[in-house]
């Protein structure tokens, strides 16, 4: 902990991070200038347009894509999204993408994966990886890159496979082996293997705990969720939504250019179109039973193993023109935030209920002033706690730093097209696939009161981080 | 979809067996690639008028070894009977019986073609007798050739010449090997439309082709050939066949649309994508189709209607989108996928034969729509073609459907592409509301 971090006053303050062009004190000047301009702390910059996104339906793991590698299944979304916008052979000004349980052989993913594309050979690629949020990173790092001119175009994208997740060996063998490696005599090879014992032949498979806690992700939530007295009943109505929405998005055809079939599979694995309260309430509590109160986590309100793959075209406008493309939304802004979860200050998947705030305040916005909202499913408490932290004057006031609450989301706008919880949650391709459905559902409404339509996407990540991202129609 | 007797007889031991025991022996069909020559051999050109004698000065233009007479002995890449101007049946006998002697001359692959006049425009009945006997003469002639030779027909409308710039794009087609497994077949110009090809590897250049199905089979077949051609493809198939889509396109450049063409908005959804990415749109291929066998007594409401609705009725809409469209009006070219099953009938299929006959009826009252944009539209009817589809049929019914043709061997994707390829380039123009069948002549349907 820095000295910085514990004089905050306990706030993470909504305002006074990153470059702010406006007049302090004057946060509504920050207001984009709708005529094109550049917005907030843009002065001089281009736009960094959504052209279209592609992804593979999701799979629930073990399922069609078990054996699927990250790469095959980045690939596979690539080649989708070059054929959807006629790329073969294309030299693309960069592709960032990034998968969270990678192989040691994976440490060149994303190139790899290029390199098996149409696109061109001479595509320049890097991986990424921030949690949950590596794929809403890869899509604000682009942009900023396509912004500052260094970049015309850029594919933003993210892999995960649950099902075909490196196994290792335990640090036992591991120590063995790397010191025979070295060893230089026969003698001091079989000394060293006279070191290794029946448990260190165990492999370590990778979980989902947190290091610093040993708590699994759902754990962890479960805290948040008993903390903000979030219901099961309202946790299975956001997990019925999210199917419906999600199911009614299909049948309307809503998918259909921005997903391409793989390995038999056309649609996602987990979406059960007909499920309902009843259907959920009969599930039993998986996370949260030793706390005392009644457990209300489900395997039905909380996202499943997952794989799948996602990308988005990202460009300037000249690019999309040249290129005769589409152009669906622009990226207008992102914050990054991050929580003190390990000694129990907030909770492990918080850190969006700060950086959205402060990303609404550098734009000069509130809740009021977004149409649709895109807040990532981990579990559905957490996207509730979420919701509860913003409608409580309390954490307004002690922990934003505001006069009161932050406000409250219009439930109608919230995940319209369903989310992770009825999609699957692969994580590093989560936020492809936010990011290209909001942008579609923006361009096609179009605009609110003679202004271009604004999404907000919210994506909580492991590690007690967020990102969060202000997109606008264009 | 490979054909291991074709493999084996084409072997000396097997081509030894087939032969004493009479069994088929199908030939290696002489099929185009790009920078091929027209045909190898000369080219006999028979008949004394007039057109006779236009078009054998035409095509001396075409780099041809061109003959007027038959030289003895002298092997031939191709014989074409000009019959452009007769009269009465008795006519028929010189020419006719002057190539009979050639045709043991003929190379393998050779070509036969006739030039006559549509029968129906004939000036009194003799002529109609002598033009229709043109016909079957052909027709019997495809059935008598060997060794991979076909026999074909450009029959010319009134108004026409032989060396209407469609004829010519027509004779050219056949004599090619393009028209590998087009046997027994008459293309007929209807009139003088039409601009001469002027880079015969790629006729298509600068063209934008719609493909509808374009994910496996035939319609991958023809996103692929239109591309060769020149023509920028935008390949459509619904979101299910997305990943083969993809492949397809991935190889030929252009884009995928991932759309089903039964949606009310398809025609617009097409039209729009082809605009806003290509700039334009000039030709479109109605190839989706599916097939939902089941005898008449048998068939239920959903096996009907998913077909007529996918094979007829589709196409009827997106035709009247694109007629309506000002996006289509600059040479625009129409091309669908008929069946010989439409045409001859077949058991078990009516609902297919239904939706692939009323293919041609729209197409021949399509056609008078199309032509003050200087537009064609053109149905082709595949026979036994080798796809995953035929694959699937079981191997006695299989190898029955394959060998009853006069080439005695299925056709392949490719060649119904060639076909339609063919049909969708301005030097076609002038043939509009026909049906050509790709079928090598098969037994069923004439």
């Amino acid at each position: 902990m820095s000295a910085a971090g514990l004089s905050a006053h306990s706030t993470q303050e909504p305002t006074g991070h990153g470059p702010v062009s406006s007049t302090p004190g004057n946060p509504a000047g920050a207001r984009p200038d709708q005529a094109g301009g550049p917005e907030v702390s843009g002065a001089g910059l281009r736009r960094a347009v959504i052209v279209g996104g592609n992804r593979i339906p999701f799979a629930r793991s073990g399922g069609a894509y078990a054996k699927s590698s990250n790469q095959d299944m980045l690939t596979a979304a690539l080649d989708g999204l070059i054929a959807r916008f006629g790329l073969q052979n294309e030299r693309i000004g960069e592709v960032a993408a990034g998968a969270v349980l990678k192989h040691s052989r994976d440490f060149n993913l994303t190139r790899e994966a290029v390199l098996g594309s149409a696109l061109s050979a001479e595509t320049p690629a890097y991986d990424l990886q921030q949690a949950c949020a590596t794929g809403l990173e890869t899509v604000l790092g682009l942009s900023n890159k396509i912004r500052l001119g260094q970049i015309d175009s850029g594919i933003a994208g993210g892999v995960d496979s649950a099902s075909d997740a490196p196994i290792a060996v335990s640090e036992g063998l591991r120590t063995v082996l790397l010191e025979l490696n070295r060893a230089k005599t026969l003698q001091k090879r079989l000394q060293i293997l006279s070191r290794l014992r029946p448990k260190d032949l165990s492999p370590d498979a990778p979980d989902t705990g947190e290091p610093r806690t040993g708590l699994s992700m759902g754990e962890h939530q479960a805290l948040t969720t008993a903390q903000w007295n979030i219901t099961r009943e309202a946790q299975d109505d956001l997990a019925l939504k999210s199917h419906h929405n999600l199911a009614a998005a299909y049948a309307d055809g809503f998918f259909d250019d921005l997903l391409t079939p793989y390995r038999g599979l056309a649609k996602d694995s987990n979406l059960r179109a007909d499920t309902s309260m009843e259907k959920l309430a009969a599930l039993k509590p998986v996370f949260g039973k030793n706390l005392g109160s009644a457990a209300t986590m489900t395997a039905g309100n909380s996202t499943p193993l997952t794989d799948g793959a996602s990308t988005v075209l990202l460009s300037s406008e000249d690019w999309a023109r040249e290129h005769d493309l589409p152009v669906l939304a622009s990226v207008v802004d992102g914050e990054a935030a991050a929580v003190d979860f390990v000694h129990g200050k907030d909770g492990l998947l918080m850190a969006p209920a700060f950086a959205v705030p402060r990303l609404l305040a550098r734009n000069g916005l509130t809740l009021a002033d977004i149409d649709f909202f895109e807040i990532h499913e981990a579990f559905a408490g957490t996207v509730l706690s979420t919701l509860a932290a913003w409608e409580d004057p309390e954490f307004g006031q002690d922990r934003l730093g505001l006069s009161g609450a932050f406000g409250t989301v219009d439930r109608s706008k919230l995940n319209s097209c369903g989310s992770s919880l009825a999609a699957g949650h692969p994580f590093a391709a989560t936020g492809g696939r936010i990011v290209a459905t909001l942008a579609k559902m923006l361009h096609q409404k179009g605009s609110v009161d003679g202004r271009p339509a604004r999404g907000l996407i919210s994506v909580c990540a492991a590690g007690g981080q967020g990102v969060v991202a202000l997109l606008e129609a264009a | 979809m490979s054909d291991p007797y074709s493999s084996f007889i084409s072997t000396g031991p097997g081509r030894k067996i087939a032969r004493q025991l009479g069994l088929p022996q199908p030939a290696n069909l002489r099929r185009y690639s790009p920078g091929q020559p027209l045909l190898t051999g000369p080219v006999l050109v028979t008949g004394s008028g007039a057109g006779a004698d236009a078009l054998a000065t035409e095509l001396l233009s075409w780099d041809l070894d061109i003959r007027r007479h038959a030289v003895p002995k002298e092997k031939l890449g191709a014989i074409i009977l000009v019959l452009d101007e007769l009269r009465t049946p008795a006519d028929l006998e010189v020419p006719v019986l002057g190539v009979g002697s050639s045709l043991r001359d003929l190379m393998p692959n050779a070509r036969v073609l006739s030039v006559s006049r549509t029968a129906a425009d004939a000036a009194d009945p003799a002529q109609a007798a002598a033009r229709q006997g043109v016909d079957g003469l052909v027709r019997s002639l495809a059935k008598e050739l060997r060794g991979g030779a076909t026999a074909n027909g450009v029959l010319l409308a009134p108004q026409t010449l032989t060396t209407s710039t469609s004829a010519l794009a027509a004779l050219r087609f056949f004599l090619s090997g393009r028209s590998a497994f087009v046997d027994g077949q008459f293309l007929t110009v209807t009139s003088d439309a039409g601009s001469p090809t002027l880079n015969h590897d790629r006729p298509l250049e600068g063209k934008v082709a719609v493909v509808t199905g374009a994910a496996r089979g035939i319609g991958a077949a023809i996103a692929r050939t239109l591309y060769r051609d020149g023509a920028t493809v935008v390949a459509v198939d619904v979101t299910a066949a997305g990943q083969q889509l993809a492949a397809v396109v991935n190889s030929i450049g252009g884009t995928a649309l991932q759309l089903d063409v039964t949606s009310p908005d398809a025609g617009q959804r097409i039209i729009e994508h082809a605009i806003d990415r290509h700039g334009r749109l000039d030709i479109v291929v109605h190839n989706a189709g599916i097939t939902r066998d089941k005898l008449l007594a048998n068939m239920d409401q959903q096996r009907w209607n998913s077909v007529i609705s996918i094979n007829c009725e589709a196409q009827l809409r997106i035709n009247r989108a694109l007629l309506d469209s000002e996006h289509f009006r600059d040479g625009p070219r129409i091309i669908s996928l008929a069946s010989t099953s439409g045409i001859a009938g077949n058991r078990g299929q009516t609902n297919y034969a239904a939706s692939k006959g009323g293919v041609i009826g729209m197409v021949q009252a399509t056609a008078p729509l199309l032509a003050p944009w200087g537009g064609s539209i053109n149905a082709v009817a595949p026979g036994f073609i080798e796809t995953e589809m035929t694959a699937r049929i079981p191997f006695a019914t299989r190898e029955v459907a394959r060998r009853l043709n006069s080439l005695q061997q299925g056709g392949t994707p490719g060649d119904v592409a060639e076909a339609i390829a063919f049909l969708a380039s301005d030097a076609a123009a002038g043939i509009t509301g026909d049906v050509l069948r790709v079928c090598g002549q098969n037994m069923v349907g004439a």
